[in-house]
């Protein structure tokens, strides 16, 4: 089996429930790929090959468990979820030497069904960007082409199942971390509804904003990690008591038929590259041709939405990165002979220029005096941002559109921070609003050869009509190449 | 919208950050452009809207008033920088 790493999450789950395949040869698959790919890829910060070792020699011991749906299923997660006894950096030297003592929600439940962790993915520090270029540890590549970005800000996670270091990794999307990584990789990523998945242990960067979600190589297995982690959690308590439904009972669907897809004509139009408006365009017929109906709807506010998510996420990232202190955990710098100059000192060394950028802004933006005119202000946006949505939504089933209006593009190429928020214009107002969202690869771009996505949109906890979606069309457009590593 | 580096340090001061001049200018730049983009929002009318500072409203969640004991002080403890087995130790406060 020594083309394991090609398979799917769904293929190798059934492998190992059947004994075809053992949990230490998954795990070694991985490994070994892992060695292959990380000089060029880079994608991990940590990787946790004893543990997962000899986690895999016991679970072999034991048989297959026929109960646990991820049972012996190498995965990989974003390194901003705590996992007990393994570092957890956020991609931060201030965050470097941190082993927290529980396990995020979302990791409990995947270790519960059966997933063995081999490793901790790179990020941009605190999930501040969208290249992966803001870890303050390395650059991650992208495994179509290492000179180029894998996205962000859950790089590392994208490129990690894209390269087949894994078979499902989790990311965090606060204004498109998922989604972005997703398309830019050529992989399948899912931002579930703001409540759907617990946070408990995700180290927050924008609590209004943040969720967690699958990275796949399917859309089939995006739906097996998002039953596992899906559900309500007493210790979040923005995480909403609605039941699970049964994410795969809708997949292999035919057709279609019945379907209407609203095609926003703000995400369709000037500024797009003509690569990927071409490839997206080519998958929206492909629905149409399998009997979708589509309709135009209008998210007439998406100019506004920049200025809103990032007034927002920088007004919470700075309210939340206050508890990095030098008191409890991470870094203390030395030497300070006060408290408040210990602070200071502790957070100027240990935070890199991104997340102090956006800590001084959203401190500027909370100040009294410009309060009302930009926090109070985009609150207020946002709720007209969402009632745009909602009535897109009662004209159809599913939005439509782009992810980023580029491919993957060339490390260094977006070196001013305005430049590069511009490239999130597709995929924040999603998270403003609190809905669900995918991204689906369609294909490679006709002049950069870079994996394109197309992103769909649902009504809040309708998760499973987008994969039903998504999973018909995933069948019916032509198979996603694998990159050439 | 212009924003001066002083205004920069003083911001940067409440966040408990001290940051070196040549940073300060930078982010002055940078920090007035990414400003000068937010204004954008004063085009729109919202006087008769409601904020809205999270997707799940109305959320005032309770729990039973139960002690719960999950970690061991040496657990809270282990990833402090200085630490004497019972405190967080830091330097002198006034």
């Amino acid at each position: 089996m020594s083309e394991l790493h090609t398979k799917t999450l769904t293929e190798l789950a059934g492998l190992l429930q059947d004994g075809t395949v053992t949990v230490t040869e998954a795990v070694e698959a991985c490994l070994s790929r892992i060695e292959a790919t990380e000089p060029s890829v880079r994608a991990l910060i940590t990787v946790t090959a004893d543990e997962a070792r000899t986690q895999a020699a016991a679970m072999d011991a034991q048989g297959p468990d026929p109960a646990k749906p991820l049972w012996g299923v190498p995965v990989v997660l974003k390194d901003l979820l705590t996992t007990r006894g393994t570092r957890t950096t956020c991609a931060s030297k201030i965050l470097e030497n941190f082993v927290p003592f529980y396990d995020a929600t979302s990791v409990t439940r995947l270790r519960e069904a059966g997933a063995v962790v081999i490793g901790k993915a790179n990020m941009d520090e605190f999930a501040m960007g969208s290249s992966t270029e803001n870890s303050a540890f390395f650059q991650t590549g992208n495994p179509w082409d290492v000179e180029r970005v894998p996205g962000g800000s859950s790089g590392g996670s994208g490129a990690s199942v894209a390269a087949g270091q894994c078979f499902a990794a989790l990311g965090t999307d606060t204004g498109g971390s998922i989604r972005l990584p997703a398309s830019f990789c050529g992989i399948v990523g899912l931002k579930p509804t703001y409540g759907r998945v617990s946070r408990y242990g995700l180290i927050a960067y924008g609590s209004s904003l943040d969720q967690i979600g699958p990275m796949t190589r399917s859309v089939e297995d995006a739906a097996r990690v998002l039953q596992v982690i899906a559900g309500h959690d007493p210790r979040d308590s923005t995480s909403v008591d609605v039941p699970v439904p049964d994410y795969l009972s809708g997949l292999g669907r035919e057709s279609l038929d019945g379907v209407t897809i609203g095609l926003p004509r703000e995400y369709w139009g000037e500024g797009l590259d003509p690569e990927v408006e071409a490839a997206c365009r080519a998958a929206v017929a492909k629905a149409e041709a399998l009997g979708a109906t589509t309709v135009p709807v209008s998210l007439s506010l998406t100019d506004y939405a920049i200025a809103t998510y990032y007034i927002i996420a920088m007004a919470e990232a700075s309210s939340n990165l206050s508890r990095f202190d030098g008191v409890r955990f991470g870094h203390r710098s030395e030497g300070a002979e006060e408290l408040i100059d210990m602070y200071t000192a502790s957070r100027t060394e240990g935070f890199g220029d991104e997340v102090q950028r956006r800590i001084i802004m959203g401190t500027y933006v909370l100040s009294s005096g410009y309060y009302d005119a930009y926090y109070n202000k985009a609150a207020k946006v946002r709720r007209l941002l969402r009632q745009d949505f909602d009535t897109a939504l009662t004209q159809c089933d599913l939005i439509a559109g782009p992810v980023c209006p580029t491919t993957a593009f060339k490390a260094g190429a977006k070196a001013d921070p305005l430049q590069m928020y511009l490239m999130d214009i597709f995929t924040i107002s999603l998270n403003l609003a609190g809905l669900p969202g995918m991204s689906l690869p369609v294909g490679l771009g006709s002049d950069s050869g870079m994996p394109v996505g197309l992103q769909l949109m649902g009504r809040p906890f309708e998760e499973a009509t987008m994969l039903s979606v998504a999973a018909c069309l995933e069948c019916n457009l032509d198979p996603m190449p694998q990159p050439a590593l | 919208m212009k924003i001066s580096p002083e205004e920069v340090a003083k911001v940067a001061r409440l966040s408990r950050l001290d940051l070196p001049q040549e940073k300060l200018e930078l982010f002055a730049g940078q920090l007035g452009d990414i400003l000068g983009h937010m204004d954008k929002l004063g085009e729109l009318d919202t006087d008769s809207v409601e904020p809205m500072y999270s997707p799940v409203e109305h959320t005032t969640v309770l729990r039973l008033d139960v002690a719960r004991k999950e970690f061991s002080r040496d657990e809270i403890l282990g990833n402090a920088p200085r630490q004497d087995g019972q405190f967080f130790i830091v330097p002198r406060i006034v």
